[in-house]
Formats: structure tokens, sequence, C-alpha cells
């Protein structure tokens, strides 16, 4: 099990395993030490990015994020669930259909590393 | 006239309360410049959409509920004090002082100081996280007792105890609802409703308890409290949340002497006028024809009258629609005047699906020619029409009950043109049909234009689908053209897209949207640009430019579950299938322990296979011959068949053959929507031809054809294209009909409906098809040619390239399994567990067998 530790910036992998304007998945720990999932998506074309949110969709109760379609509301990042197409925002993790919040973090590109801070 | 002195004599007036209504009375009264408005609030914000407030919960923060800002008010030239109780009015003198001594003088008084809960007389009511549901502050005390509450138990189950109830569930405590009377939201729906909605409240896992009078709160034995019921039953509980009516905020009126009701509220008159006239009262705290109305719209009209009023006009209110539709905890309710069936005389239609938890109820006159009420539970899809044939008294349908039925033949929907100008489209803000087409006439172009001039729809909203189309309605008849953008990036329809792909040879979606579209896209516009680019060019559809336009579905090459899981299924042409390769089925099931099941279409679905299991999966299917059968795709599905002339001693021709080239020439075939042929071997039609998008029954002297037939949600049944056709025309048609589907169907839309939509309908496709009257037929059949030439199965084609194989690793970081997806066994088989069958797992190392 992985122990608690200082928030930090740590590296998740490398940017050639990104897929442009499409999402992968990652395991972080929580600051309980427990397994969290993330969703990464690679926007080249936006102005951050790249974005992690939680992977949890809490309407569709499946860990299923990373797969939904990215793209804009309004000029909003957004993920399009898979199961029921509510969209997040990939800025605030607001669900802009329903009342619901996902989790997001921190996340940058160093020396072709893709780096969440937790 | 000098304005000098005009400017120093402005009138006063005074506002006290600044909750939505008080708020709304300031923006029409700001209108009119000769005014001098000052507002006195006993909050410490400002107005804010406590309509909404449940959303608090939900992430949206004070800023996000806000209706206005201190700096709007600066400039609309309010004048505003926030904490500044009135507690003293002079009506001789005309001033009001708060209650740190500060005094106004107003030529005219606007009491708009709203309502406040009713907490029940119960011992033991004012003890630590006993709360009310109603300000911000009080959501935050409610969030505060959550932090250490394990059970929430909501008093009051009408509008607002349900919504409160949501918001502790949302906290995420144990939630019970607790109700004096028989029944959930009795003032709005009926005991059938009712029971409905308890029924669907309960599966949510909030617990209800009807006809319950809480007699004593007592200390818990396992939790901090204990509600002690009349019938001796007791209930544990940590925190209680009061939701048991509204009482209005009068006592002002009461110490200064204003009329009031027998049981509260201020008595005003249809101007809005108290029993002072320079003193008016407004929403929640007005009693109007010895009625105080609990919601928005009618204290939006109230504020509106007075406004008017003191600007000299002549305004009047004269009550107001209490109709409500409503989202509660996911569940739809809609209500629509006389719920009851109280009219004397009045005859109900009542149609209820429990399965499905769908409840409707309509309320008819005795003469059936007007609609007095509605209550509609899980499906509020009618609620709009419902309405307008209320409030309008449109006279009813012959048969009422079709308004409700969801089967009813020619269900009577209300065409807009059938409205009269006076028909209230936006309740919340009063606009008519009339409005709507003022607004156009003054130059609105487009519906954002018209919402913006009317406000309508800015309100709850529930009423956005039928403002666009009375404005596109109107828009059509001036022979502005309507546009039928597939989306916000994309001011295109899918046929000018699919032109645009064709003509200008785009190749991937980048180079479409930079050149015609804007933003970033969604997942209306990539998907339908991955399939129109896969028409076109026929491309492997993962290959790299591609694969970020695919749903879930197209880029797994699975029909994502519930779970997050995906089914497999092979394509078996016809449903003919050897036993070796039924055995290969049974054996990779068996191997991965998937679900299996036979379909409708006459194949073998697999479920409950994980992502990372996929690869290998199909790894075994193909080896041993399989295909993909593309059922995850809007594509060509299935062929179904019978034996035909082969076995069958009525058969007249080879229908089984036939099948089965027919499905091997049309798979991967990308379309608008999903495709699925029938051919029988004799008129007996075993194969349920007619009802398939292409339809095919054996004749003595060949084939007949049946076009744009379709099950699901509206059945049709196919139409005679052509009769006797031998083999080979028989193809040649179908080429040319489904490109021609796919060339020119709009997105998501069955060829039943592309058919009945193109101008001429059956006869038109038949000229296309037949008589070649547009030319284009050897276009057709090329284009289909070069698509059957170029198929390939993509599964094949993924398990063969490791590049692809990356996307079904599960974590880019690590090797473990999503502990997530878990089964149970159900008759010798897996099923996704239920949330409440669940065991908490940690995340474990993935087993050799995932590869």
């Amino acid at each position: 099990m992985t122990t608690h530790t200082e928030k930090s910036w740590k590296t998740i992998c490398d940017t050639s395993d990104l897929v442009k304007d499409s999402g992968i998945s990652a395991l972080i720990a929580n600051t309980a030490g427990e397994d969290e999932q993330v969703a990464i998506f690679h926007m080249p074309n936006s102005e951050e990015k790249i974005y992690a949110v939680g992977n949890y969709d809490p309407i569709g109760k499946a860990n299923v994020l990373y797969r939904g379609l990215i793209g804009s509301i309004d000029d909003e990042p957004v993920v399009s669930s898979p199961l029921y197409k509510q969209h997040y925002s990939l800025l605030t993790g607001k669900c802009l259909q329903e009342e619901q919040t996902i989790a997001v973090y921190d996340i940058r590109i160093e020396n072709q590393q893709v780096q969440i801070f937790y | 006239m000098s304005t000098d002195t005009e400017l120093l004599k402005k009138f006063k007036v005074v506002v006290v309360g600044n909750g939505m209504v008080g708020h709304h009375f300031v923006e029409e009264m700001a209108k009119n410049s000769d005014y001098e408005i000052t507002v006195l609030s006993a909050e410490s914000r400002l107005a804010y959409d406590r309509v909404h407030l449940s959303e608090y919960f939900g992430g949206k923060t004070a800023e996000d509920l806000a209706m206005t800002t201190p700096e709007h008010y600066d400039e609309l030239g309010v004048t505003f004090k926030t904490n500044a109780k009135v507690t003293l009015i002079d009506k001789t003198a005309k001033v009001v002082t708060t209650e740190s001594g500060e005094a106004y003088h107003y030529d005219k008084l606007i009491l708009a100081t709203g309502s406040y809960p009713f907490v029940p007389p119960i011992p033991g009511k004012d003890q630590d996280h006993c709360l009310v549901y109603r300000t911000i502050d009080d959501l935050e005390d409610i969030a505060a007792s959550a932090k250490v509450s394990k059970v929430g138990v909501v008093i009051g189950g009408g509008l607002l105890g349900l919504e409160a109830a949501n918001a502790i569930k949302q906290l995420g405590l144990q939630t019970h609802v607790v109700e004096f009377a028989p029944q959930l939201m009795g003032v709005q729906i009926d005991g059938g409703g009712g029971r409905l909605l308890r029924e669907k409240i309960e599966d949510l896992g909030v617990q209800v308890h009807t006809s319950k009078a809480t007699n004593v709160i007592e200390k818990g034995d396992v939790s901090r409290y204990k509600l002690c019921f009349n019938d001796g039953s007791e209930l544990e509980t940590d925190l209680i949340l009061f939701s048991a009516g509204i009482r209005p905020y009068d006592n002002l009126a009461r110490e200064f002497d204003l009329a009031m009701g027998e049981r509260g509220g201020i008595v005003v008159n249809n101007q809005c006028q108290t029993s002072d006239a320079d003193i008016y009262a407004i929403g929640e705290c007005a009693l109007w024809n010895n009625f105080i109305f609990g919601l928005v719209a009618p204290g939006y009209a109230m504020a509106k009258v007075a406004a008017q009023h003191i600007g000299g006009e002549n305004a009047e209110f004269t009550g107001a629609d209490m109709s409500t539709k409503l989202k509660l905890m996911g569940v739809e309710v809609g209500s629509i005047g006389d719920a009851h069936a109280k009219t004397e005389g009045s005859l109900t239609y009542t149609y209820e699906n429990q399965p499905e938890g769908v409840y409707k109820k309509i309320v008819v006159s005795a003469d059936k020619k007007v609609l007095l009420g509605a209550v509609l539970i899980g499906d509020t899809s009618e609620y709009d029409t419902l309405l307008q044939y209320m409030l309008n008294a449109i006279e009813l349908p012959e048969s009422p009950e079709g308004l409700i039925l969801p089967m009813a033949a020619d269900k009577p929907t209300l065409g807009v043109d059938a409205l009269p100008d006076t028909a209230t489209i936006c309740s919340c803000h009063n606009v008519t049909k009339g409005d709507i087409i003022a607004s156009i006439d003054a130059g609105a172009t487009t519906v954002a234009d018209v919402k913006s001039c009317t406000k309508a729809g800015s309100g709850c909203g529930g009423c956005a689908a039928l403002v666009k189309s009375v404005a596109d309605n109107e828009f059509e008849k001036r022979g502005v053209e309507v546009k039928k953008d597939i989306c916000e990036h994309f001011a295109y329809s899918r046929r000018e897209i699919y032109d645009i792909i064709s003509v200008e040879k785009i190749k991937t979606y980048d180079e479409l949207l930079e050149k015609h579209g804007k933003g970033l896209g969604c997942e209306i516009c990539k998907p339908l640009a991955g399939s129109v680019l896969s028409s076109v060019w026929n491309d492997y559809i993962l290959k790299k430019p591609h694969l970020s336009l695919q749903d879930t579905n197209d880029t797994y090459l699975g029909n994502m579950q519930k779970d997050g899981t995906y089914s497999v299924v092979p394509r078996i042409a016809g449903g003919e299938i050897t036993p070796d390769k039924l055995i290969v089925l049974g054996e990779v099931a068996k191997k991965y322990n998937l679900y299996t099941k036979i379909t409708g279409g006459a194949r073998v679905d697999l479920f409950g296979a994980r992502v990372e299991q996929l690869p290998p999966i199909w790894k075994e299917l193909v080896d041993a011959g399989f295909e993909t059968g593309h059922a995850y795709g809007k594509s060509l599905r299935t062929v179904k068949s019978c034996v035909g002339s082969t076995w069958c001693r009525y058969g007249v021709q080879d229908s089984m053959s036939m099948a089965i080239d027919l499905e091997n020439r049309y798979k991967g075939l990308r379309a608008p929507h999903k495709i699925k042929f029938g051919v029988s071997g004799c008129t007996r039609e075993c194969a349920e031809a007619q009802g398939k998008d292409i339809g095919i029954i054996a004749t003595d002297n060949g084939w007949n054809l049946y076009v744009a037939g379709n099950g699901g949600m509206k059945p049709r049944h196919g139409d005679l294209f052509a009769t006797d056709l031998d083999d080979e025309t028989l193809v040649t048609y179908v080429d040319r009909i489904l490109m021609f589907y796919v060339q020119t169907g709009d997105r998501l839309q069955r060829t039943s409906t592309w058919m009945d939509n193109l101008e001429g309908g059956l006869a038109y496709l038949q000229d296309v098809v037949m008589k070649d009257s547009l030319g284009i037929t050897d276009a057709l059949e090329a284009q289909m040619e070069s698509i059957v030439g170029t198929y390939q199965c993509e599964w094949k084609t993924t398990i063969e390239d490791p590049e692809a194989l990356k996307r079904f690793q599960p974590f880019v970081n690590s090797d473990k399994v999503d502990t997530n997806i878990q089964f149970v066994t159900e008759r010798e088989q897996i099923r996704p567990a239920r949330g409440e069958e669940k065991i908490a797992v940690t995340i474990i190392d993935a087993t050799a067998e995932t590869v």
C-alpha cells in the first residue's frame, strides 16, 4: 500500500502515452493512501491543452469518463459521459446538466513528462 | 418646466426585502428613471435564486446563485442597504426606520418581505441540529450539521420538503421524509400520482413515512434524537429539517395596522395596494383574494403590476396559474390546474405503467371539451401541450385520452399555429405568443434574439422548447430560413457536412473544423463527422486522426454497458452458424466468464468484458474465423432470415443464401443510424422483413422489395418498393437506396423518417432509384462498390496493431484493474452488482488472465 506523503508534482506518464483529443486513465493515491482513478485529456488546440479530472461518473456510477468524447460548450472545455452524455467542465468539474461535481486535478507537462499535483 | 427642480423632487420608492420578487420589482421600476429607488434588506446578501437553492450542495456557490450585484444596482442608480431590518413604519409621515435607527422617507413603500418556514410546535424543536431550509445561511448550517450526522429526517413531504430531502441525501446522510398527510406533495398531485412518486423516491434510497404526526423529539438511543409519532412508532435521527410549509412575514403590517388576513398575510387589491394606498405588498407576504402564492411566477407578476401602477399605468393582478413542472431527485413531476378533479362534474382519464414508473392523469370538463387539470409523474413530455390546452381552453380532440396514451395512433400534438396570440408561453415572465411575434416584428432574427428581447425561457427554463418552436414557426412563415445546425460548432445539417466533405475532399475532422466550424467540437459533431468521413472515404475508423471522433462504442468496438464493461457480438451472417463455431463462442464465454444471451437479431451477445479483456477475447474469436458484428456502430446490424427453399416445405426462393450475401455485402457500411434487413423465403413472412429498413420477400418470380420499415419506439411497416426482382436488380436497387440514405439522411434519422421527409416520399425515392430522375445512380453504385471493396474487420485490424492495443490498457501507469466492476450470480450467470451489492475492495494487481 502507498503511504501518505506530502502533495507534490508526480510524474504519471510520458507525453507519447497521450492520445490527441482523447483521454487516458491513470491511478494516483489520495491523501488516505487509497487508489484514485484520474481521467487525463489532451486537447492541444485548447487553451490549457491538458486536463485531469476524476474518472468516476457520479451519474452513471462507473469509472468511465476517460472514454468520453471531449470538446467545448460555449467555449468551456468539457467531457461528455459515455454512459448518459452529461457534460462535465474540465475546468471546474461541474456537470452542466445536473447537480453533480467531479474532482479536478492540477496537471502539467514538464520535459515530455505528464505530471499531476497530488 | 425646470428639470432641475424635477430632479430634486424625484419620487421616492422604498422597497423592504430583497428576495427574488423584491429584486424583480426593482428591475421593473428602474426601467423608469423618474423614480429614486431604495432597497432595504434584512439579509446579509442581495437577492439570490431560491428556486435553485439545492444546487448549492451540488457545487454552486453563493455567487452562482446571486441574481444581482452591488455594481448592477449602482448602474441602475438604486440605493441599497443590507443587514437593514425595518422595524418601524410611520404611515402619516411616510417614513420607515431600520433597527439601527436610520430613517428613510418614501412616497411609495413596497413590502416584499417574503415568508419564513413554519416549524410545528413540537416539544424539543428548538435544539441544535433542528434546522430549516430557506436561505443560504440555513444551507450552511445544514452542511455543518451533516458533517457530524449520519441520519437526517425532513418533516414535511411537500415540494420543498422533497427538495430539502434531496439536499441532505446529497450530503451523504441516510434520508427519511415524514409527512402528516397520507401522501407526498398533496397540494399538487393526486393519490395515484403520490403513490408512484413515493415508490420512485424510495427506490432512490429515501425512506418515506406518511400519515405520521410527531408528538415529541426526544434524546435518541442510537442517534442523536428520536421522533416519537402519534401512532406509537419512533424514528432515530441525527438531524431534523423542518419543511412544513411557509408563513408570510407580515409582522410589520400587523404592528402598523395594515389590513391582514385571518390566518396572516397582508391583504392587497388587484393593484397590489394594501389598506394604505401608498403601501404595496407583493410576493409571498401578500394575500390576494384570500390566497398566498408560494411560487415565484405569480410573485413576479405582482412585482410588475405594482411597478406599472406606481408608474401611472393601468395594471391589474388577476391571479396566476399554479401549474408546475419540476425534477425531484431526478423524478419528473408535473401538475396542471385542477389536479384533484375538484370541479363539479369533471371527468378523469388515467394511464399508469408501473414497471416503467409512469403515471398520467387528465381532468376534463363534464362535456369533455376543455382540459381542467393534469398530473404527470415519471414522464412530463406532454406537459407543455397539456398546459396550453388548459390555459387557452382549446377544444379537446374527440378522444382526450390520446393526449396521454403512449401508443395512441395520430397522437394529437398541438401545433403552435393553433395557439391564440394571447397564449402564455413563458409563465415566469408572462410572455405570450403575441409578445414573441411582436419581438420578431421589432427585428429579432434568431431564437436567441427572441429570448433576450422578451426574457422568455430565462426563468425556470421549462418553456425553452416551446419558445423555440413558436419562434421557428413564425420565422418560417416569413420565409426566414430555419437553421438545422447540428450543434454549436457547425452551422450545417448532416447533409451539408456530407457535401462539404466529399466536394472539398476533406479527410480529417481537424480540417473540417478549421475550415467550416468553431470551438473544439462535441459529442454530436465529432461522431457525425467520423461517420461521414468513414462513409465517404471508408478508412479504418481507429486510424489516428479519426480515433478521437468516435463514441466509446466505436472506439472500443463494443457496446458499453451500465457498469463500464462491454458486450462482444461477433457477426453471424443470416443467423447461420456451424456447431464448431458455436462451441468456440461457448468456450470463450466460459473462459472469460461472460454472460451469454441469444439476441433478437439471431446472434449471440457476450456481456461483461472489461476493456483489457476485449483484445484477447477478440483474438480468440478472429482466430476461429469470426469477425466483428458492428453491434456498436450506426451501421448494418443483422439480416434476419428463415431457411427458405433449402429446408422449408413452403419456401419458394433460397432466402438463406440471399440473407448471407446481403449481410456480407453491406457489413461495415456507416450510416446516419443502424440498419436492419429481413429476408423471407415465402409470403408467410417468418423473418418479419416488413418490419425492417430493407425487407425482402420471396415470390414465385423473384423478390419483392420493401423499404423503410422499423421496429423500436414507433414501429412502422415497410412500403412495397418494387416487385418480382431478379437477384442482380435487387442488389442494385438496395445499393442505390442505401447509398442515397447514407448521403442525405440526417443524424440519427432512421430510413422511415428519412423517406417520409423526402419531398414526394416513396414515389420520389422510386424515381431516383429506378428511373434515375437525379442522374446519380451510377455515382451511388460506384460509391457503394468502393466501400464494399475496401471492407476490413475492425477487430482484426485492431489486434494486429500494437499502437491501437494500447487503448485497451485500463491505466496508463498501472496494471491494476478497476474494482468498481463487480458481478453477482443470477440464474447461473453473471450480472453487474447493484450499488448495495457491491463490496469495498482496494484495487488489486491484474491476474495473468488479463494479458
